[in-house]
């Protein structure tokens, strides 16, 4: 075999390593959607979305509280972390040369590599331990720590993309920096900023381990802050890990709904973004 | 005018300075909650393997194990797989399949860690069970397969992790292949190369960057809790075989947190829980700033050639 035959099928091999390598990643993803979406339509029902959890070895019951402490404690979450978000975000991109910008993006980034354990054991002590009592606010605070520095990076970088000549036009009309970013330039990007706090929110909602405890879990129904309260994420993670296969049911139930927010969240940030990036390549 | 402009950059400093407070409030608090295992172990308690918390007795060791064990396998599992899938997309495949297939394997991102554990307890841990059953009986004489086949274990543990690690280190990847300048494979080309050579040519170009994806996903299997503590078994013992139940820092935190009663099992938690952290601090800083340092070089060495760009385009 001559040394070019050789080198011609080493590169096909690598481009069908290549390949495989992309097939080998949408196996396990296929696999998980498709038991996902076979194990929990067979457990959806409206009793899942309007009843309370029936106690062990009652059939039937659904997660009504559980779905009203998800929407609570990421509501919670966001009211903390899209203020401060945006507006580190507004900072970072306003100010970007400075060293204090990288010192505020290094500490943004660092936030965004905590593992959510470590968070959850940080809100703990913060917000559960002088209290001595598990709430939702707690969790809310666990979950917006984890919110703020991935809103602060998406506002960062979509107002980036708004075109400089915008910022120094209403500049040369002499508006002060604060109304050229707040009536100008932030209105320009609020499209994207919007798509990137509801993925932020769909991901949020899909934390466990902060709210093991802080948010901790709760049988009865409630709205009071300063309660513990159930969320759908722990109380999938409770029903799997128990030994009763009606309550395995449910948790596939409880997956199948928070995969499908992740999906519906993920599809219209895609077809946000894309309008987006057709308006900016119009100018 | 400028005072009101110093007033708006006051007013939105102040904000971004809580991202820096929060990160100083999270190690100072753990560092807090944790003095008291600190001062009655010292080094002691990541050098002791005796995990009895009724006993009073903390050693960190299988934890320490169990997440390094866990997250270098998964590393060792996904970094090929994740660097052919950067390749496909940033090089060789049509246009038309990229945008699908970024977000094909970003939804691998998106996908809740529960709902991960929940697919590895019902069907990715009944599937190694079988496997490990299978495995021929001279084998299972090596350190690597012994013990009995319970599914739930280390190996379940680091494919699952290989899977939700994917996506970062191949996402960075692509990024950090965007930024090598096209005349380096163009020159790889016209030298007569394959595809092959031409991407290896990128591939080292950009070997800085992508160390730094690799790391970043190393960083994300250190911390992954919920999956892995819903697969790994939760037995505290420091063990090479890939089919024994094992325990990760995180995991540890998760489960027994809630039932830590005394004073000293908590801050043994805790302590756990601030080594965990500046360790994923020390693996993500360096990933960023091997990123970093790869993607502004490559801009760097673009301008300089202002005549050349337009040809190779």
């Amino acid at each position: 075999m001559s040394r070019t035959t050789r080198r011609k099928i080493l590169s096909s091999a690598f481009v069908a390593f290549c390949a495989g390598s992309v097939i080998v990643a949408l196996v396990p993803l296929g696999f998980i959607l498709f038991f996902v979406i076979t194990q929990g339509i067979r457990a959806l029902n409206v009793a899942f979305f309007v009843h309370m959890p029936k106690p062990v070895g009652e059939p039937g019951g659904g997660m009504a509280n559980a779905i009203v402490g998800t929407l609570m404690v990421s509501g919670l979450a966001a009211l903390m972390a899209v203020p401060i978000g945006v507006v580190s975000g507004v900072y970072m991109s306003e100010y970007g040369g400075t060293k204090f910008a990288s010192v505020i993006r290094f500490a943004a980034d660092t936030l965004n590599g905590v593992p959510s354990i470590v968070i959850g054991v940080f809100a703990y002590g913060v917000a559960v331990l002088p209290f001595k009592q598990f709430s939702a606010l707690a969790g809310g605070f666990a979950l917006g720590v984890m919110m703020i520095p991935i809103i602060a990076r998406t506002t960062e970088e979509l107002l980036l993309l708004v075109p400089g000549a915008m910022r120094e036009g209403a500049l040369a009309l002499g508006a002060t920096r604060a109304s050229a970013v707040f009536s100008v330039v932030l209105p320009a990007a609020l499209p994207g900023i919007v798509t990137g706090i509801v993925l932020a929110l769909a991901r949020i909602a899909g934390e466990t381990a902060p709210l093991l405890f802080t948010s901790f879990n709760n049988r009865f129904f409630t709205t009071d802050l300063r309660q513990p309260i159930a969320t759908m994420t722990v109380q999938v993670f409770t029903y799997a890990i128990s030994p009763y296969d009606d309550w395995h049911r449910q948790a596939w139930a409880g997956a199948l709904v928070l995969v499908v927010i992740v999906l519906v969240c993920s599809l219209l940030a895609r077809v946000a973004t894309r309008r987006l990036e057709r308006m900016h390549a119009r100018g | 005018m400028r005072s009101k402009d110093l007033g708006f950059r006051v007013a939105t400093g102040a904000f971004a300075l809580v991202l820096v407070a929060l990160v100083c409030a999270i190690g100072f608090e753990l560092a807090r909650q944790s003095m008291a295992s600190i001062q009655k172990f010292g080094f002691n308690f990541w050098r002791t393997d005796v995990w009895d918390p009724v006993a009073g007795q903390f050693g960190a060791l299988p934890f320490i194990w169990g997440t390094l064990y866990s997250s270098i396998l998964a590393l060792a599992i996904a970094t090929p797989i994740a660097l052919g899938i950067a390749v496909f997309i940033a090089e060789l495949c049509p246009a038309a399949l990229r945008q699908p297939l970024v977000f094909l394997t970003e939804l691998l991102a998106a996908i809740p860690s529960i709902v991960y554990g929940l697919w590895g307890i019902f069907v990715l841990v009944p599937a190694i069970r079988a496997f490990e059953t299978s495995i021929p009986g001279a084998l299972r004489q090596l350190p690597l397969f012994s013990g009995p086949p319970l599914g739930v274990g280390m190996l379940s543990a680091a494919l699952i992790l290989a899977v939700m690690v994917i996506p970062f280190t191949s996402s960075v990847s692509r990024e950090v292949l965007k930024s090598v300048p096209a005349a380096q494979r163009e020159g790889a080309y016209a030298l007569g190369a394959t595809r092959f050579e031409a991407i290896r040519a990128a591939l080292y170009y950009a070997r800085t960057g992508i160390v730094g994806a690799v790391m970043l996903g190393f960083g994300r299997a250190l911390g992954e809790t919920m999956a892995v503590t819903m697969v790994i078994g939760n037995n505290p013992r420091v063990s090479l075989s890939l089919f024994a139940p094992q325990y990760t820092m995180a995991a540890v935190i998760a489960n027994e947190f809630t039932e830590a009663a005394d004073e000293l099992y908590l801050a043994a938690l805790v302590e756990i829980g601030l080594v965990l952290f500046i360790i994923t601090l020390v693996v993500n800083s360096l990933s960023r700033l091997l990123i970093w340092s790869m993607t502004r070089s490559a801009v760097v060495l673009q301008t300089p050639e202002p005549t050349e760009t337009p040809a190779a385009a």
